[in-house]
């Protein structure tokens, strides 16, 4: 099965590293992708620029509305995300687990709906 | 063997088993019946099979085939057709065999799926007592005084998070077993509670619930002979349980522990659950459950209020605060620290509890609270306290009990 780990955390407590902290925190989210490449696993993965980025998109009564700022306001926000190849959720855990921002933040697993052909 | 006895018996055992070879729990259960239905048919001219349990997984099995040879969308798709051809294949156990171990092993297989930490604890309930203790929605849903429909769909929700979500059917690894064992104990002990807290209304059903938490207990106990926490949960039902008859009196109010007609204590499950409270202690050390156990047993052993050993209790509780703090804990050592040291004592511990605000909206801080005043002769303090308790019960027994002691406490002394 294929899940979307989402990684949540807060932006704040990221702006609040040092510098070594935040080499650190990189250096092992290189490893943790490193090893689930070569376990097989890894399907993509990226970080997301922060939510002062964000822009949310609205179509109402046919009309388009564009808004600054994400689509909730809320104490983590998603900051990145994996997609992972994972034989039952047991296993998507386990990896999730493993993501650096688990520790600080929170990973929420996902599976994805497989249609067939 | 009536055909009613192997179901009341058997189903559980039967369906945990065609959950593994169809791998899905609502297909497993549709052919279930339709076995059941087939041997009710089946049996009355021929006569019952050698092995009914065997008949009935393998006429469930080819159910279970015909079914997904018919469904066109299953046919279109290739894992199905993979899975399918898995099934014609699957062995089924051997139920003749009491020593084919893979029989026990569907059996913890469900215990852990139902009990999956990625279920709510709700979910888990639900769908315990309907895959594992076989009842029907209808009792799930009276016994926790929710509507039918709404059960139904709670257990529709939780069968779909385990397909959708790819929950696996199987039993943890050794090394996942400590944590994976606790969400199981957490529900059966949950059940269980729902069962004894109870004691009017619904009284019947929810007795039911207490046979019932034993019952799956007293499996799991069987299926990990070496899990010493399993053992405990199962000695702490049954040691609360010895006194179920006596917590209500006949109008169904509550019944302190003290002035409990011990002498119908049911000896038997005090017996039981002595020696599996000693057992587990021994060979596993004070766990949660093996705390809890211990502090039932020195309540069971003694014959009369006054004999009950109330330093060796405190120290117990103090055991649990110490390695698995929680305010409820915080608050039942307070209680009998003032049965051992004295109530002055007990309040002191009661009033930082009250202070910390960790407790806010649980009606027996008050209580407690209110006891102790008492005793202590601070009537009008009592009377305050009484009237808080008063505010946030929700059970009738419960409210009874505390509004007897107010008009206890605010009767003008003579």
């Amino acid at each position: 099965m294929r899940y979307l780990l989402l990684i949540y955390d807060a932006e704040s407590q990221w702006a609040g590293l040092n510098e070594s902290q935040k080499g650190q925190m990189f250096q092992e989210y290189m490893t943790f992708t490193e090893s689930i490449k070569k376990s097989g696993h890894w399907l993509a993965g990226q970080q997301l620029q922060p939510i002062a980025s964000a822009t949310t998109v609205r179509i109402r009564n046919g009309r388009m509305t564009t808004t600054d700022g994400p689509f909730a306001e809320t104490r983590e926000q998603l900051g990145g995300f994996y997609m992972i190849e994972a034989s039952n959720l047991d296993e998507a855990t386990a990896i999730a687990a493993r993501v650096p921002s688990a520790k600080i933040g929170s990973i929420e697993v996902r599976p994805i709906v497989e249609r067939a052909g | 063997m009536s055909i009613e006895s192997l179901y009341r018996d058997e189903s559980g055992r039967i369906l945990a088993t065609l959950i593994r070879l169809v791998g899905d729990f609502d297909l497993a259960e549709e052919v279930m019946h339709d076995a059941f239905a087939a041997a009710l048919e089946q049996w009355s001219g021929h006569g019952v099979p050698d092995n009914p349990r065997a008949w009935l997984v393998a006429t469930a099995k080819h159910k279970a085939i015909d079914r997904l040879r018919r469904d066109v969308r299953f046919r279109e798709r290739q894992d199905e057709l993979a899975h399918w051809a898995a099934l014609e294949e699957g062995a089924a156990p051997d139920f003749a065999d009491p020593r084919d171990g893979s029989i026990a092993d569907d059996r913890l297989r469900l215990i852990f799926t139902c009990c999956h930490p990625a279920l709510s604890l709700e979910a888990r309930v639900a769908l315990t007592l309907k895959t594992l203790g076989g009842l029907t929605t209808e009792e799930i849903a009276r016994a926790f005084l929710v509507p039918a429909p709404t059960m139904a769909q709670r257990l529709v929700r939780a069968k779909q998070k385990i397909r959708l979500a790819g929950i696996p059917y199987r039993a943890p690894p050794e090394a996942e077993l400590p944590e994976r064992l606790d969400g199981v104990l957490t529900t059966l002990y949950l059940i269980f509670n729902e069962g004894y807290a109870a004691s009017s209304g619904a009284e019947l059903v929810r007795s039911d619930l207490c046979a019932e938490a034993i019952g799956l207990a007293r499996t799991l106990v069987g299926l990990l002979p070496r899990s010493t926490e399993a053992r405990a949960v199962l000695a702490l039902m049954l040691l609360h349980d010895s006194r179920r008859a006596t917590r209500a009196n006949p109008d169904g109010d509550l019944v302190l522990l003290e002035n409990q007609e011990r002498g119908l204590w049911d000896t038997e499950e005090i017996r039981e659950g002595l020696s599996l409270t000693e057992s587990a202690l021994r060979e596993g050390g004070p766990g949660y459950y093996a705390l809890q156990a211990a502090i039932a047993a020195l309540h069971a052993e003694a014959k009369h209020p006054s004999e009950t050993d109330w330093p060796q209790i405190a120290a117990l509780y103090g055991e649990l605060l110490r390695r698995f703090p929680s305010p409820v804990v915080e608050l039942n050592h307070a209680a009998a620290v003032a049965e051992a040291h004295g109530a002055g004592e007990g309040l002191r511990l009661l009033d930082a509890l009250d202070a910390s605000g960790r407790l806010p909206d649980y009606h027996r801080l008050p209580a407690a609270r209110a006891q102790l005043l008492a005793r202590l002769g601070r009537a009008e303090d009592a009377a305050t306290a009484y009237r808080r308790a008063l505010a946030l019960v929700g059970n009738e027994s419960e409210r009874r009990f505390l509004e007897r002691e107010l008009a206890r406490v605010s009767a003008p002394t003579l």
